[in-house]
């Protein structure tokens, strides 16, 4: 990095207003979080009106869109069903992604009040609250998650450099190589040099077959 | 007069070509009694003109290469918007990858923002919040680096077995860039980073925003604050006019059209280090801020949109390398599936977290090979196999598959994407 003797004084001090135009992200502990509550019977409705097209009338998705709701206890499946209430360890990430990044196409248009409504529903909708629960800033770190506990730090250092660091074989490292998987086989491949992209694989073969690109 | 308007414009058609010709063009153009036309009879290029200088102000590869494009898998995801695209590696060679056909990968499109429209804000733990505008930021002592970029979820689809048939598919989230720009470190300083400060925020102007949360000694040691890629601005899919760059660390925290980076004492945990960019083990629990992109490599050709049309006797075998732990020391190469490997040879020597040209002359006997690639980094590192990878993390872990890759290169000169055991 170049050697700065002291500051360039490039830029200028940004002003309390464009923070706060700006700076609405919400943590774990709370800390952004702003006034407001909001019911799973708001929440329901508002739902229906500006998600359900997509995430479906209970949270359960349509299509390929992403499922809010549902997959307890998968994650150790063979196909686990990752959701809000199965996989996400802190409410706060729900409450942060709806209000910056939901509706999808039609973002930031959500009042503080509408999202504690709609993450209220995505809560009941998994079974986490009862049908009177009402969600506010006062009441938000009382939610338990279910998949709170369920992430640990990368641990490659000690798990897997010990293992990939050796000195690798170089000759008759094997005595036979048999073919196990053929991707001509699944056949899912778009064509090469033509326009038209592969058709698309029936709905459960692809679940099974590939993750989505995320 | 040579016939010009022959269907060789795709590489399909290429393929298709050389195969039916059984795979044998014979050696220095076709031979004919009386010499070959391209020579003995006077073409036209070399008799009338070519186009002027003014015709192209920024032009395009020449048409012939027409299929060097990104391609999407539409399958992947629910639609083309918050999707992915992949690099045509198998076309490339060298490093650096040409910007009008490096990977895209968005979470609510590429979106269009004017240099005049653009600012960037840091606020929390500093001195002084701060805003700066885009001719601010060109004020700035500049940096030049060259790294590569690599999606958390390249070769993702492959955890399950192998499914797509083309190193562009399998290995294509990918692209390696020379950027200039301003280091994070610079920007943070201005602004004064508080004691409590240990984790930066960044986020991008995109609906999407794209948040992650940043070690401060990541952030001040190697982060970059860029505005050219590869000597011009930045295309529009690629954060123009400016994104993040993080060396060897997964493509998702190189934010796009960056607007604001926020100092913190904490992790913000967003959605994209919790939902996503998380890799589920086989127990049910799984691994966060799984952030640097381990060693890894893939034969570009041969490979299944790459097959050998030209018979028996030098082949070219070449490929890419990269680490996000440092610089590529060393690639090893075996035809037979990992029973024997010979070392390759490098292009250039490795540089840190940057891609890396390998080649192997091979004299092909036109019999059935299985290429891999192992890759080894700075750190002693050696690319696992599959099977190792899946001892340690099971099936589901989506992101940061770096396994060994299997072509099976058939007697024909075709190639498929297979597992071995």
């Amino acid at each position: 990095a170049p050697a700065l003797a002291e500051k360039l004084g490039l830029g200028r001090p940004a002003l309390p207003e464009e923070v706060a135009a700006w700076d609405k992200d919400v943590r774990p502990d709370g800390l952004g979080l702003p006034d407001g509550s909001g019911s799973v019977e708001d929440g329901e409705m508002i739902f229906a009106d500006s998600c359900a097209v997509c995430h479906g009338d209970f949270a359960e998705g349509v299509g390929n869109w992403p499922k809010l709701a549902g997959g307890a206890n998968t994650l150790d499946h063979a196909d686990p069903l990752k959701t809000v209430g199965s996989y996400w360890p802190y409410l706060s990430t729900t409450w942060d992604y709806v209000h910056r990044s939901m509706p999808f196409g039609d973002a930031q248009t959500l009042s503080a009040d509408e999202v504690y409504a709609i993450v209220a529903y995505i809560l009941y909708s998994n079974d986490l609250v009862e049908d009177d629960f009402v969600l506010s800033k006062e009441n938000f770190l009382e939610v338990e998650m279910p998949n709170a506990d369920g992430f640990i730090v990368d641990d490659r250092e000690e798990t897997e450099l010990p293992l990939f660091t050796a000195e690798p074989c170089m000759e008759n490292c094997k005595d036979t190589v048999e073919v196990t998987m053929r991707a001509a086989v699944l056949d899912v491949t778009p064509d090469i040099g033509e326009e038209a992209a592969a058709e698309t694989p029936a709905e459960a073969e692809v679940a099974e077959a590939a993750p989505a690109a995320e | 007069m040579t016939d010009k308007s022959d269907p060789t414009t795709t590489r399909r058609g290429f393929l298709k070509a050389g195969l039916a010709a059984g795979g044998a063009v014979a050696a220095g153009g076709a031979a004919h009694a009386a010499g070959d036309p391209l020579i003995t009879e006077i073409q036209p290029w070399a008799q009338g003109l070519g186009e002027g200088v003014d015709a192209t102000p920024y032009g395009l590869p020449i048409k012939y290469e027409g299929d060097v494009v990104r391609r999407n898998v539409e399958w992947l995801t629910a639609d083309t918007i918050s999707s992915i695209n992949f690099t045509p590696i198998h076309a490339l060679d060298g490093t650096i990858t040409p910007q009008g056909c490096a990977f895209e990968r968005h979470h609510s499109g590429a979106i269009e923002l004017r240099k005049e429209d653009y600012r960037l804000m840091i606020n929390g733990l500093v001195d002084t919040p701060l805003v700066f505008t885009y001719a601010d930021l060109e004020r700035f002592p500049r940096v030049t680096r060259t790294y590569f970029l690599e999606c958390a979820a390249n070769t993702g689809m492959e955890w399950a077995g192998a499914q797509l048939n083309g190193s562009q598919f399998t290995h294509g989230m990918i692209h390696n860039m020379e950027y200039t720009g301003v280091t994070l470190r610079t920007l943070l300083e201005e602004a004064g980073v508080k004691p409590e400060g240990k984790w930066v925020m960044v986020e991008g102007a995109d609906a999407s925003s794209n948040a992650r949360s940043i070690p401060l000694e990541k952030a001040m040691d190697d982060c970059l604050v860029a505005f050219k890629a590869n000597g011009e601005a930045l295309r529009m899919e690629h954060g123009y006019p400016v994104r993040l760059c993080v060396p060897g660390w997964e493509g998702n925290m190189w934010v796009k059209w960056l607007r604001r980076i926020e100092v913190g004492d904490k992790p913000w945990e967003s959605r994209e280090e919790t939902s996503k960019y998380t890799d589920t083990l086989e127990d049910g629990t799984s691994r966060k801020w799984t952030w640097v992109m381990d060693a890894k490599s893939v034969v570009t050709s041969p490979s299944p949109q790459m097959p050998i049309t030209h018979g028996k006797g030098p082949l070219v075998i070449t490929g890419l390398a990269w680490s996000g732990r440092g610089a590529i020391a060393r690639v090893d190469v075996s035809v037979d599936g990992g029973k024997n490997w010979k070392e390759a040879r490098l292009a250039a020597p490795g540089q840190d977290m940057a891609l890396t040209r390998f080649y192997l002359d091979h004299d092909w006997d036109g019999s059935e090979m299985f290429l891999q690639s192992r890759a080894i980094d700075s750190t002693g590192y050696v690319q696992p196999t599959k099977t190792q990878l899946r001892e340690v993390r099971g099936l589901n872990s989506i992101y940061h598959n770096n396994c060994i890759q299997t072509w099976w290169v058939k007697p024909s000169g075709e190639a498929e994407n297979v597992e071995v055991s």
